[in-house]
């Protein structure tokens, strides 16, 4: 499995309310809430975690799900977000996402 | 507001967040506004640091959006360290300007740090007018200079047109001049009075006939009656307003007020934190007991549902649970139907 890497794009604002994230991109003022789970990668999305761990880690760990299915909703979870241009999705470590 | 903002908005009330807190960094001006509210007020701003402890305990509170605003805020040497800061702390942020001192390198800051939209204040599209206002000769062109470069560098801008006597017909050229730029436009057709509750800046209100054109321009307002539909029923509507639920104003000296607007101080973050004024200050739960059918007055006018009375204003005007008569004659132009207050 090749690495993949997330970052939140440096134009998102973001802020947690209880067990959601909102996010709204400075670009465009388009508001998102993620859900629970979501709001957990959203969180781990440092740009140097690779999402494998982050799902392994923080998903599998909490949820009653196997590695292969939500590593497979956690892809197309973030190509979603990267394709909203609120997220930066690589397969090498990113610099410059809002973890700077 | 759109349904998911709205969605958002309830629930930051329910959890008692201030999810929009406007915070002006500076009561300095370089012009000299025939209208201004502020007042003239000696006294040290909050340093850097102090900004920046009050940013992290915003954040800490779910603050959201941050406006950051004046006087003039580009006369803060300190303002992209206080902007990449907020930015660190993922806040949403929109500045507010009167654009005379925003140059290329201003402009390619507030690019790279993502402010979601710089609002700039315009008065006329006349510059003979705008300058007269502003007291500011050339501060036309240097503001209209300073919208061409932020839209170039595409940071979006709202134009903020204060209409007044002076130019009171000028709205739909400031319109036009604003789709011209390529920026967004916002009408602000009241004059409020001064923070120290100088009424004396009203006589630049527009006339009655202005204000009855406004709010029935398809484009701006619409016209709007008793019998208008209502938005669902929401714990926002049982308000009079969102300020102090989930708005609040700083100001430069720390002082936390419900809104810019609503000079009733809450305390001082210099003396306390912010969270413990926001969760704890006497005056600010009194404010936030009142609800819609605790206005002895308002809440039996047939007007209600299209009235945007201001707390604030009403505050100023001497009650705060009563109406506050600019409010009277904005509703009276909107409909032409004679609120009570006005038939006294």
């Amino acid at each position: 499995m090749d690495p993949v890497y997330i970052a939140r794009h440096p134009a998102a604002a973001w802020r947690r309310l209880e067990d959601e994230v909102i996010v709204i991109s400075a670009s465009d003022s388009s508001l998102f809430t993620l859900n629970e789970v979501a709001a957990e990668i959203w969180e781990c999305a440092d740009g140097r975690t690779p999402l494998a761990e982050i799902v392994a880690q923080h998903i599998v760990t909490r949820y009653d799900v196997g590695f292969d299915e939500a590593y497979s909703d956690a892809r197309e979870l973030v190509e979603q977000l990267a394709g909203k241009g609120i997220l930066i999705v690589s397969g090498e470590p990113i610099t410059g996402g809002d973890g700077r | 507001m759109s349904r998911l903002l709205g969605e958002v908005h309830e629930k930051a009330l329910r959890l008692g967040i201030p999810w929009n807190v406007h915070l002006d960094l500076t009561w300095r001006c370089n012009l000299r506004c025939v209208h201004c509210y502020l007042v003239q007020r000696e006294g040290p701003e909050l340093k850097l640091e102090e900004v920046s402890r009050v940013l992290e305990e915003l954040a800490a509170c779910g603050t959201l959006f941050l406006c950051l605003s004046g006087g003039e805020v580009m006369l803060r040497e300190d303002l992209f360290d206080i902007m990449e800061r907020a930015r660190r702390l993922n806040f949403y942020i929109t500045v507010k300007t009167n654009g005379t001192m925003l140059e290329a390198e201003a402009v390619r800051r507030l690019a790279e740090l993502n402010v979601a939209r710089v609002d700039v204040s315009l008065y006329s599209h006349q510059p003979e007018i705008h300058d007269a206002v502003t007291q500011a000769p050339g501060s036309f062109a240097r503001t209209m200079a300073a919208v061409r470069e932020l839209t170039s560098r595409g940071v979006k801008v709202q134009i903020s047109h204060v209409l007044m006597r002076q130019a009171a017909a000028s709205y739909t050229e400031v319109r036009r001049l604003a789709a011209e730029l390529g920026a967004t436009y916002k009408l602000d057709a009241t004059i409020t009075p001064r923070l120290d509750g100088n009424a004396g800046v009203l006589r630049l209100n527009v006339p009655d006939a202005i204000w009855r054109e406004i709010y029935n321009d398809p484009e701006l307002v619409g016209p709007l009656m008793p019998d208008s539909p209502r938005s669902a029923p929401s714990a926002l509507a049982e308000l009079p307003c969102s300020a102090g639920h989930t708005a609040c104003y700083i100001s430069p000296f720390g002082d936390v007020y419900p809104c810019v607007q609503f000079p009733l101080r809450l305390g001082n973050v210099r003396e306390q934190s912010f969270e413990k004024i926001w969760r704890e200050s006497p005056a600010l739960l009194r404010w936030r007991a009142v609800r819609n059918a605790d206005l002895v007055v308002c809440r039996t006018c047939e007007l209600h549902n299209v009235c945007s009375r201001c707390p604030g204003l009403a505050y100023m005007e001497g009650d705060l649970l009563g109406p506050s008569r600019l409010d009277c004659e904005k509703a009276y132009a909107r409909t032409g139907l004679r609120p009570a207050p006005l038939a006294e």
